[in-house]
């Protein structure tokens, strides 16, 4: 850690974290429901429970997001952040509001539009809070003594995240109208500007473990956020196949959507080919498995798992049922958890002095969450397919085929048990790092491996 | 061998095109593909109220509507058609919440126009066309 000001970043990783927990928490309650055991109906029905459970996650990724800003921008634009009181102000605000959204759930205060529950109150709160942390990245990135692309791309995704929340504050009467505008937040986020974050990210920490050249880096960075906006932004159509608009989406969604795992495609074939350059002298090996896993399930979870159902032939069917479920998981895992993951790993260490480069525990982290998270999408696979050979095939009624596939939750509930191992594992290992502090700073910067040609 | 800058052009120059494009077709949406298929002007304000009722209580919490929500509870697009206004009204005002083979359904406590207008709702979603969403079976072992 170069700069004081990058110590924000540890309160939004920590909170992080906790909500992570609750997440996965709230996996549980609904994986039960699911099978049959939901003795929590009267506290916890599952409407709120899902609200929750989609939230937590949009909230603790856009921490880790927000803590990755903290601890990149100052490094790459060679500056303290222009206001650290102002950004701890806006973490305080942000894990307030996040804690009275959530608690509202439970009380019956949401909207049903799925990921985006938050009441429309709170709505501007959030966005008076992101309108505060964008201008504290900026500032940042303007007074800094060099503006890099990485920090650009990085800086540039998270503004136009915002500008995307904008559509879905306001209220369409139209359910379909709504529908549409909703994926103009869901999927441009998660399928467009989220990917710039993602990129941003990925660049940043590939230039600092593999020691390519940051030229080399940056170039191809361009090249794989080009390829995100060309399939992405015309993929969205695959939203919009089933949901009142006109037929063309059918083709231009199906043929975009095609090749948005190119886009993935390319974030992993340019992480592995960065890493094989790179030289391997990193002590940090913890944030380079999480960096390449972030590169390679991304595209197994976003990419491929989503184009087994985009075509429009096969989504008529799959949509609406469980088979979403797999694609969902195992995509927010591969693309934004495990990214958070690695920024973590890379910047406690750093932030604390504690060299905790390839530990134990943090290999088994690592591994059982992998596995377990690749076990859950198996049983929602399985979940899935049954579910869409049964009700939408066979045309058996909704709840006989729910009662046959409680089993595939049993396995789920098994699988989950394993993620949830590796998430406490990582949780241990950030405790083990200890707080941040300024004897950890080092004034010269972290050490660069440079690779040398 | 690329360039940074051709690369930049290529980021940018896409971004833009198939944005414009995007754009486009979102206007053509909104003005002629979704009023078509789903007659903006057969909502009254009966379905309207039950419109903001479906929002209101997170019923895409449990249920999908048109293929969207969660994977809980029946897609409710062909409710209507399906089961009728009476099954509905049934289901809504059960005096212990709806419990269909064990699960259970949220209480509410809806009043009788409440009640009318979420069927309103789900009788103009019927009507609605959506590209041959929900598909017909190709068996049908219930019947």
């Amino acid at each position: 850690m170069k700069y004081k000001s990058q110590k924000v970043a540890y309160y939004f990783f920590a909170f992080s974290m906790i909500l992570l927990l609750l997440q996965v928490t709230y996996g549980f309650i609904m994986a039960f429901a699911h099978m049959g055991y939901d003795g929590l109906h009267e506290w916890i029905p599952f409407n709120a429970a899902t609200a929750t459970h989609k939230n937590l996650l949009v909230v603790w990724i856009i921490s880790g997001f927000m803590g990755a800003a903290y601890f990149i921008i100052p490094d790459e634009a060679e500056t303290e952040l222009w206001s650290e009181a102002l950004a701890k102000l806006q973490f305080w605000s942000w894990a307030i509001v996040g804690v009275i959204a959530v608690a509202g759930f439970h009380f019956g205060w949401f909207e049903g539009r799925k990921f985006l529950e938050i009441p429309r109150p709170l709505d501007y709160l959030v966005a008076l809070n992101v309108v505060l942390f964008l201008v504290i990245i900026l500032m940042t990135l303007l007074k800094g003594k060099r503006q890099t692309t990485t920090a650009w791309v990085l800086t540039m995704g998270l503004v136009f995240a915002a500008l995307l929340y904008l559509p879905g504050m306001v209220y369409f009467e139209n359910l379909a109208v709504d529908s549409f505008f909703r994926w103009w937040v869901v999927h441009l986020w998660v399928e467009g500007v989220w990917e710039l974050i993602m990129g941003g990210i990925l660049a940043y920490l590939l230039i600092r473990l593999t020691g390519v050249d940051r030229e080399v880096i940056e170039k191809w960075l361009y090249v794989i956020v080009g390829l995100t906006f060309l399939s992405g932004i015309l993929g969205t159509g695959h939203h919009y196949y089933y949901t009142g608009g006109p037929k063309y989406w059918l083709l231009i969604g199906g043929i975009f959507s095609a090749m948005e795992p190119l886009a993935f495609l390319g974030m992993t074939a340019f992480a592995v080919q960065m890493y094989r350059k790179g030289n391997k002298r990193h002590p940090n090996k913890l944030a380079l498995y999480w960096t390449l896993n972030t590169a390679i399930l991304s595209f197994l979870g976003a990419g491929l798992l989503g184009l087994a159902h985009t075509l429009p032939q096969v989504n008529l069917y799959t949509h609406g049922t469980l088979v979403t479920a797999m694609h969902g998981h195992l995509a927010f895992w591969g693309a934004y958890g495990s990214l958070v993951f690695a920024v973590i790993a890379y910047a406690m260490p750093l932030m604390t002095g504690r060299k905790i480069y390839d530990n134990f525990i943090g290999n088994l982290a690592f591994w059982t969450a992998n596995i377990g998270m690749l076990g859950m999408t198996a049983a929602f696979a399985a979940a899935g397919v049954a579910q869409v050979s049964l009700e939408r095939l066979a045309g058996y009624e909704f709840m006989e085929v729910a009662k046959v596939i409680e089993p595939h939750f049993f396995v789920l509930i098994i699988a989950a048990t394993v993620f949830t191992t590796g998430i406490l594992l990582f949780m241990w290992n950030f405790l083990l790092y200890g707080a941040p502090s300024d004897e950890a700073i080092q004034p010269e910067g972290e050490p660069v491996f440079q690779v040398t040609t | 061998m690329l360039t940074k800058r051709q690369a930049k052009t290529f980021f940018i120059g896409g971004t833009v095109l198939f944005a414009a494009i995007f754009l486009g077709l979102t206007i053509d949406t909104l003005s002629n593909g979704l009023p078509r298929n789903t007659h903006p002007e057969k909502m009254d304000d009966q379905v309207k109220l039950g419109r903001y009722l479906w929002d209101k209580n997170n019923c895409m919490g449990c249920h999908t509507i048109m293929g969207e929500g969660a994977y809980y509870a029946p897609e409710l697009t062909r409710v209507y058609s399906r089961k009728g206004p009476a099954y509905i009204r049934t289901v809504l005002t059960a005096p212990e919440g709806w419990q269909p083979r064990g699960r259970n359904m949220v209480k509410y406590d809806f009043t009788d126009e409440e009640v009318e207008a979420l069927i309103a709702f789900f009788k103009w979603m019927d009507e609605a066309y959506l590209n041959g969403f929900p598909p017909k079976p190709w068996l049908q072992p219930s019947e």
